[in-house]
C-alpha cells in the first residue's frame, strides 16, 4: 500500500469507478439470488425438490434421484446429506426442504413435534450394524469383544447422532451378555478417540487407516469400500436395527412432486434399489 | 468521514445478537460451569499460546530471512508460506494426516516408534499452526522490511553484534507489526475448527477446542452451542481489546 512516506505519485482509483465497480458486483450477486426463486415461479417445466437426508442415505438416494429425474424429466434434485440430528436442526432453524429422510425415528418424531412435517412419516428402510477396521487390521481386531482391549482407537458419532445411539444400543445388548461383561461399553468408550457428527466420517478414517475399527451401517459397506476394509458382522441379538422414515415437510415447495418422490421410495423399483445398497426393505 | 464506519454493523452486529440471544435465555450462567465449555476454554487456551509461541519462534527467522534477502525461490518460499492460508482447512488437516497419520509419509516411522500423532493435543498444536503461522510470519516479514537496514548496518559498525542489533535495533522497530501478527495468528488458531476435526478428531479434554464443542453442542441443544458461542466471542474480543489498550499503536508516524 502507497503511504505518504513512499511518495504518492499516482492518484487513488478514481470514486466513479470504485462506485461502478461495486455496483456491479451488487448485481451479479442480486442476479444469483434471484434466479433461484424466478425458476420455481415462473418457469412451469422445471421443479426443484430439496431433499434433507441422513448422510448413510447418500448412495440409494442419489441413484433414486437420478431414476426420478429420468422418469420425471421437469425435476431437478438437490440433496443434503448430513447427520439427521444436524439436518433436523438446520431445519427448525428455518432451513426449507421439500422431504426429510432420518436415519431414526427420534429426530423424526422431534421434527414433527416442532410442526415440520406435512404428512405423516412412513418407514422406508432398514438398516443393520457391522463391525468395520481398515483392511490391514493395525489394531488386531477379529472378535467384537477385541473392542474391549486397551488402547485401541475407535471412531464413533456423539450420542445424539442416529448411527452413534444405534451403536449404544448394541454396546449395551453386548454387556448383557456374559461373553462381553457388564463393563463392556464402558471399556470399549474408553478407545473413543474421536466423535464424529456422521457415520460417514467413521468410514473415512477407517478407510485411511487412522482409526483401528469403527461402527457403521452394512449399508456402508460399499462395494467401492469393500476392498479397503475388513467386515465383522453383529449378530442379530447384539444389533440395533435401524429404521429410517420419510415425510414431507411443510415448506415444501411442490408438495405434489414431494409425494411423488416419497413413492417412488416406497414402490417396488425404488425399493429395489434400497436392497441393491444393502438397506433392507420396508415393503 | 463516520459513515464509513457503517460495514462494522455487518461485522459486529451478528455476534452481538448470539451474545443479546444467549443472555435472554437465562441460563448462561449455568452453562459457564459445564465441564464441556470449562475443557474447551482451557484446552483452547493452552493450544492457542502454544502455537502463538511455535509460531513465534519458527516464524521470526524466517521472516527476517525472507525481509533482507533476495535468494534464488525467494518467490516460491514467498507464495508457500502464504498457501495454508488459502488451502481450505479440511484440506490441510488432510494434508497433515498424509504425512502424520499413521500411514503418513512421515507417520509410518514415528507410529514405529510408538509416537501415534493423529486425535491426539499435539495434533490439535500443529494443525493451528500449520493454518495460522502465516500470518505472523507475513506481518512479521512486513515489519522487518519497514525497519530501515541502513540503521542496522549502523549498529554493527559500531560494533554491535548481529544478534544485539535485532534485539535492541530491529526488533523495538518492528515490534507493532510482530505483535499484530501474533494477534492474527492467535486469533485464527482460536477460530481453527476444519483442520482440527480432521486430524486430531473431536474428543472431549484431549482436542475438543472452542470451536468443535460448539459444533458438537449444535447436535444435542442450540441453546449449549449459543452459550459457548457466547463464551467465545467475549474471550476473543476481552483479549484482542486488552491487546489494543496496552500496546500503543506506532504504525503509522504520520499520524
Amino acid at each position: 500500500m502507497l503511504t505518504r512516506g513512499e511518495g504518492w505519485r499516482h492518484k487513488p482509483l478514481g470514486a466513479r469507478f470504485q462506485v461502478m465497480v461495486f455496483a456491479a458486483l451488487l448485481l451479479a450477486a442480486c442476479s444469483v439470488s434471484t434466479n433461484k426463486e424466478g425458476g420455481a415461479s415462473d418457469d412451469a417445466t422445471s421443479k426443484e425438490l430439496t431433499v434433507f437426508a441422513a448422510a448413510s442415505l447418500t448412495a440409494p438416494l442419489e441413484e433414486l434421484g437420478r431414476e426420478f429425474t429420468r422418469l420425471h424429466p421437469s425435476v431437478k434434485m438437490t440433496f443434503n446429506f448430513a447427520g439427521s440430528d444436524r439436518l433436523r436442526m438446520q431445519l427448525e432453524q428455518g432451513a426449507r426442504a421439500d422431504v426429510f429422510a432420518s436415519a431414526n425415528e427420534l429426530e423424526m418424531l422431534k421434527a414433527k413435534a416442532g410442526g415440520l412435517l406435512a404428512s405423516s412419516p412412513q418407514v422406508f428402510a432398514r438398516n443393520r450394524l457391522v463391525l468395520i477396521t481398515p483392511r490391514d487390521n493395525p489394531g488386531n481386531v477379529n472378535r467384537l469383544q477385541d473392542l474391549a482391549r486397551s488402547g485401541l482407537k475407535l471412531i464413533t458419532t456423539g450420542k445424539n447422532t442416529p448411527v452413534g445411539a444405534y451403536t449404544f444400543q448394541a454396546l449395551e445388548k453386548m454387556g448383557e451378555d456374559p461373553l462381553f461383561g457388564a463393563d463392556f461399553k464402558e471399556l470399549v468408550l474408553a478407545n473413543v478417540v474421536s466423535e464424529e457428527t456422521n457415520v460417514k466420517a467413521i468410514v473415512g478414517k477407517v478407510q485411511m487407516g487412522e482409526a483401528d475399527a469403527g461402527i457403521v451401517y452394512a449399508s456402508d459397506v460399499t462395494p467401492g469400500l469393500k476392498p479397503k476394509v475388513e467386515t465383522i458382522p453383529i449378530p442379530d441379538r447384539y444389533n440395533a436395527i435401524a429404521i429410517y422414515p420419510i415425510a414431507a415437510l411443510s415448506t415444501a415447495q411442490f408438495p405434489a412432486v414431494a409425494s411423488q418422490f416419497i413413492d417412488y421410495i416406497l414402490s417396488d423399483p425404488g425399493q429395489a434399489i434400497l436392497a441393491g445398497h444393502n438397506f433392507i426393505r420396508s415393503r | 468521514m463516520l459513515w464509513a464506519l457503517a460495514p462494522l454493523l455487518f461485522l459486529s452486529v451478528p455476534l452481538l445478537a448470539i451474545v443479546v440471544q444467549a443472555m435472554a435465555s437465562g441460563t448462561l450462567i449455568e452453562h459457564l460451569a459445564s465441564p464441556m465449555v470449562t475443557t474447551a476454554l482451557g484446552l483452547s487456551a493452552v493450544t492457542t499460546i502454544t502455537t502463538l509461541l511455535l509460531s513465534v519462534l519458527l516464524g521470526t527467522p524466517l521472516a527476517y530471512l525472507l525481509a533482507r534477502r533476495r535468494f534464488p525461490g525467494h518467490n516460491l518460499v514467498d507464495a508457500l508460506v502464504d498457501l495454508p492460508i488459502v488451502v481450505p482447512p479440511v484440506v490441510a488437516g488432510v494434508a497433515l494426516l498424509t504425512i502424520f497419520g499413521r500411514r503418513g509419509l512421515l507417520g509410518q516411522f514415528l507410529a514405529g516408534a510408538g509416537l501415534e500423532v493423529a486425535f491426539t493435543t499435539l495434533a490439535v498444536i500443529l494443525a493451528q499452526t500449520f493454518v495460522a503461522a502465516p500470518f505472523y510470519i507475513r506481518a512479521a516479514k512486513l515489519g522487518f522490511q519497514g525497519v530501515d537496514p541502513m540503521l542496522e548496518r549502523v549498529s554493527t559498525t559500531l560494533g554491535v553484534s548481529d544478534m544485539a542489533t535485532f534485539r535492541r535495533i530491529t526488533l523495538p522497530l518492528a515490534l507493532p507489526s510482530l505483535l499484530s501478527g501474533c494477534v492474527m495468528t492467535w486469533a485464527r488458531a482460536m477460530g481453527e475448527f476444519g483442520a482440527t476435526i480432521m486430524f486430531a478428531g473431536n474428543l472431549r479434554g484431549r482436542t475438543q477446542t472452542m470451536p468443535l464443542a460448539i459444533y458438537s453442542a449444535l447436535e444435542s441443544d442450540l441453546g449449549s452451542a449459543l452459550a459457548l458461542a457466547v463464551i467465545l466471542i467475549i474471550a476473543s474480543f476481552g483479549i484482542l481489546w486488552l491487546f489494543r489498550r496496552f500496546t500503543v499503536d506506532r504504525g503509522n508516524p504520520y499520524a
